[in-house]
């Protein structure tokens, strides 16, 4: 259970039959004080607790592969087997997946975006963190925008400023009429909702999932008190609490692949106009 | 879908002075947040892409050559047992056809030698023979001559004896006597 939330939702006096109501969790969980905010170039950096674990996350990161990797050897040892656990799996199952040989170029972006994505959306369920960094959605908009503006350009550098739109826009084996529905419909989807659903599919999965946790954790937390409907309910709320918590555990995977299978479909797309 | 932009458009520009008071939206994207989030990513991408991950390509990309280099090897060393055997096999099928040819050649030989060491001893076996029964016919002449003269000697002696008298240098004597020996061998050629 998380001390934090618990204090955010009405302290720790606050429980069934005490006068008090449901301190129900709401967007202020996803709110943290700053701990310094420099300013620098007119902007205002606040470094709260999620910037910290964001860049922890990034530490992290390097500090485990670049030991994986520091001397690779042909036969592999110890944590060199995980990281090319990691490296084969974004390489074979969605660099290649998506588009076959040329992926390999593109496996450094894919593999970063992977493990910082997923190693964000696990802080949720590590004590003390217990915030899915990723559940702030300036964070997800910021890793969607760096895909935005590499697969667009890409696109139009590979097949050309014209036949990029016109590929995106007039699909082949399809009526000829359906193009007035069809072109301004996947023009807006391809360039104006495409990097907002990238970005809010993430954030709006580890959001609720978190958001979910809390809930049930401070149910636990509020509902103990002198009666059996109460005693009840807050070991069914904590047993909730704890099959979440596993359930967690799988979609901050299954998050993070997504994000970068689908930045890797873009990538893909803009390679290859589809045919 | 269109709130949600109204609040990320609104939030966007200033999200900080959105209000003292009011929460700010869950959705909103400040600046910074935006900025660092960016950073984060490039600093992992960076580090990762120059330093960790070339590495390990290049190890990925050996480790390959090195797997289908032992295969190819294997290959190449498995066509070579087959030629040799392949070999083995061609010899030893023309080392048997010789083999059959020249037990069909002694079998011939040896009936040829056999065939010519029958003749051999049989036309030693008719010389012999011919030689054998020439000498007994020239012997049985010469017994028989000298017989005859000395029955013939005997039988005028003793018809001599028989008359009185010597009958031995007549002519007369001489033809019966001829006569009479030529009767006889008349009657042993019967």
């Amino acid at each position: 259970m998380s001390a934090d939330v618990v204090l955010a939702s009405g302290g720790l006096s606050c429980h069934l039959m005490s006068g008090c109501g449901f301190p129900a969790p709401g967007a202020e969980i996803f709110q943290f004080d700053a701990v310094w905010a420099p300013t620098i170039l007119g902007v205002t950096f606040s470094i709260s607790k999620t910037t910290i674990l964001l860049f922890l996350a990034v530490v992290l990161i390097l500090g485990f592969f670049l030991y994986a990797f520091r001397r690779p050897k042909l036969v592999p040892r110890g944590s060199q087997n995980v990281g090319e656990l990691g490296y084969l799996f974004i390489r074979d199952g969605i660099a290649r997946e998506a588009m076959g040989k040329d992926g390999d170029k593109f496996v450094p972006f894919l593999f970063s975006f992977f493990f910082l994505v997923w190693l964000l959306n696990f802080w949720s369920i590590v004590p003390f963190a217990q915030i899915p960094v990723t559940s702030i959605f300036a964070i997800p908009v910021a890793f969607a925008v760096i895909v935005y503006v590499t697969w667009v350009p890409l696109g139009i550098y590979k097949q050309g400023f014209i036949p990029f739109f016109k590929n995106m826009m007039f699909p082949p084996g399809v009526p000829k009429a359906m193009y007035v529905l069809l072109a301004p419909i996947e023009l807006i989807s391809n360039i104006l909702v495409r990097p907002f659903t990238h970005s809010v599919r993430l954030f709006a999965n580890m959001f609720a999932g978190h958001l979910l946790i809390a809930s049930f954790s401070v149910a636990a937390f509020y509902l103990i008190s002198a009666s059996v409907v109460g005693i009840l309910g807050s070991v069914a709320s904590f047993a909730v609490a704890v099959a979440l918590t596993g359930f967690e555990v799988l979609i901050q995977a299954l998050q993070a692949y997504i994000f970068t299978l689908l930045a890797a479909v873009y990538i893909s797309g803009a390679l290859h106009a589809e045919h | 879908m269109i709130n949600v932009f109204a609040a990320v458009i609104s939030a966007v520009p200033g999200a900080e002075g959105a209000g003292a008071e009011e929460m700010p939206s869950v959705l909103a994207v400040p600046i910074d947040e935006l900025i660092i989030g960016i950073i984060a990513f490039l600093i992992v991408f960076g580090v990762l892409g120059k330093l960790a991950l070339p590495a390990i390509k290049k190890t990925l990309a050996e480790r390959t050559e090195l797997i289908e280099g032992g295969l190819a090897k294997a290959d190449e060393s498995q066509a070579e047992a087959q030629r040799i055997l392949e070999e083995y096999k061609a010899a030893l099928a023309s080392a048997r056809e010789e083999a059959a040819a020249i037990r069909t050649q002694a079998q011939a030989d040896r009936t040829a030698i056999v065939e010519e060491a029958r003749n051999e001893a049989r036309a030693a076996a008719a010389a012999v023979t011919a030689a054998a029964e020439a000498q007994i016919a020239a012997e049985r002449n010469q017994a028989t001559s000298a017989l005859t003269r000395q029955v013939g000697e005997l039988a005028v002696g003793l018809a001599g004896k028989v008359v009185g008298q010597s009958l031995e240098d007549d002519a007369r004597v001489r033809a019966t006597v001829d006569a009479f020996i030529s009767d006889l061998e008349q009657q042993a050629a019967r």
